[in-house]
């Protein structure tokens, strides 16, 4: 094989490499990027290229919610429009998202960042519960709806906060059983997310 | 084992994220002991595998053999032992008992009566109020399953025959000292008459008749210690869950 081709071609190899490392991209697809990007304007290249380091330097958690944010407080915890005494917990930012497109609901959330998991010897300390009880703490909170994943881990760590919660006196639901029992709420279609929340329930 | 697939009955007693929307299990079988497997699509919402894979259910499932992992294609929960699902103790127990049998079973291994033991508990568990006195049972069953029963009627250390007494417990030696060799051994524990007894009695009989003796609280208490002590000995760590356990049954839930 020619050495010149080899040593030409060892930036796209690294990107194909690159890109095969992504959720969802095997290597033909991966291939197929690549040569896409060579062939496009560089301004194209570029762009790309920004909108990845961006999501790396300019995002940081929202000392309110901790969800994923570019400023602080997040676009969400800042808009006055929006219903500020309910607070829905997740588990991770990336819950938001579906929650958001039922646009069945216009409170506030909390995230996470994980569920109590002992066999993995996660605790609730590892979680950012204590900020969910100082927000509560305020006053303001009228309900809290626990929207952890409808599996094991999740459903434990729901009964953990309502159990240290339920001395406040606030109203706690959680997402109604429309979610399938084992499966994972980032992966959920918007009907039956919009069941589920129609259908919250008092614990 | 020719064929391309096969059917089995399994305990789901952990599972990972895998690629995606992809879980890695491990399952407890009867016929192969534990076997881990792929489920793909597993968190999809759509996904029939779903709660069929969920983390301690009973499912009857059929596997493709894969390159290295066998994959999971179809999944149809045969119990799911809901009211465990519903009380953050006895899960807790729950997520202690997968730990255990996770921790002391080898791959591949066939142990039909620890599979059966671990079906057995968790329906007790999902149909019970209290889940110590169950999974105290369970601890000194897989103990005994995994070769370690302990000697409970002569004295693991002389051999003499022990007296109606308070006792000695030494994980080192694997069971029960009489107090001449017990004052001895600086690491082994006073075991109370009532103690050996209850141990004694669910060493020999099966789970309705176990849940037939009477525990006090002080009774449970010297058990849990005997027999956490006695694991930990064996496996030379504490397992994960049991600090949760300790805290939920404490009270102690923030930190
Ligand atoms: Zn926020
Ligand atoms: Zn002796």
């Amino acid at each position: 094989m020619n050495p010149d081709f080899l040593s030409a071609a060892r930036p796209i190899s690294r990107l194909i490499q690159e890109f095969n490392k992504l959720p969802g991209i095997g290597p033909k697809s991966a291939q197929r990027l690549a040569y896409h990007l060579l062939q496009s304007p560089p301004e194209k290249a570029r762009d790309l290229a920004e909108a990845i380091i961006a999501i790396k330097e300019n995002l940081k958690l929202c000392s309110t919610c901790l969800n994923i944010t570019d400023s602080d407080p997040c676009s969400i915890c800042a808009d006055d429009s929006r219903d500020r005494t309910r607070i829905c917990v997740v588990e991770e930012p990336i819950d938001i998202m579906p929650l958001e497109r039922t646009r069945k609901y216009y409170g506030l959330y909390h995230v996470l960042h994980g569920v109590i998991s002992p066999g993995d010897g996660i605790k609730p300390e590892d979680l950012h519960i204590r900020e969910l009880l100082d927000r509560l703490s305020e006053g303001s909170v009228v309900e809290v709806i626990l929207a952890t994943n409808p599996n094991a881990e999740g459903e434990a760590t729901s009964l953990y906060i309502q159990r240290l919660i339920s001395p406040l006196g606030i109203r706690i639901t959680r997402l109604a059983r429309g979610l399938p029992f084992g499966g994972d709420l980032e992966y959920a279609d918007d009907v039956t997310l919009s069941r589920a929340l129609e259908g919250r329930q008092e614990m | 084992m020719a064929s391309r697939s096969y059917q089995i009955d399994a305990i789901i007693i952990k599972r990972h994220k895998f690629a995606e929307a992809d879980r890695l299990l491990t399952l407890f079988t009867a016929d192969y002991g534990k076997v881990r497997a792929i489920a793909k699509g597993a968190l999809r919402p759509g996904s029939k595998l779903g709660g069929n894979v969920e983390l301690l259910t009973y499912s009857r499932l059929m596997l493709a053999r894969g390159r290295n992992l066998d994959i999971v294609t179809q999944a149809q929960a045969i119990d799911t032992f809901l009211p465990l699902r519903e009380s953050l103790e006895l899960m807790s127990c729950g997520f202690y008992l997968s730990e255990l049998v996770d921790t002391f079973t080898e791959d591949g291994v066939e142990d039909r009566e620890l599979f059966e033991l671990l079906l057995n508990t968790l329906q007790e568990l999902a149909s019970s109020e209290n889940g110590e006195r169950i999974v105290r049972y369970f601890e000194l069953r897989i103990l005994d399953r995994e070769g370690y029963r302990p000697q409970l009627q002569r004295c693991a250390n002389c051999n003499h025959e022990l007296l109606p007494e308070a006792n000695y417990f030494s994980p080192a030696q694997g069971g029960v000292l009489c107090r001449s060799c017990g004052d001895l051994d600086m690491a082994a524990r006073a075991i109370s008459v009532n103690a050996l007894k209850v141990l004694r009695f669910w060493l020999n009989n099966d789970f309705a008749s176990a849940s037939r003796v009477r525990i006090n609280p002080d009774l449970a208490r010297e058990l849990k210690i005997l027999m956490r002590d006695n694991i930990k000995y064996i496996l030379e760590k504490q397992l994960k869950s049991i600090d949760w356990m300790d805290r939920l049954a404490s009270g102690d839930l923030l930190r």
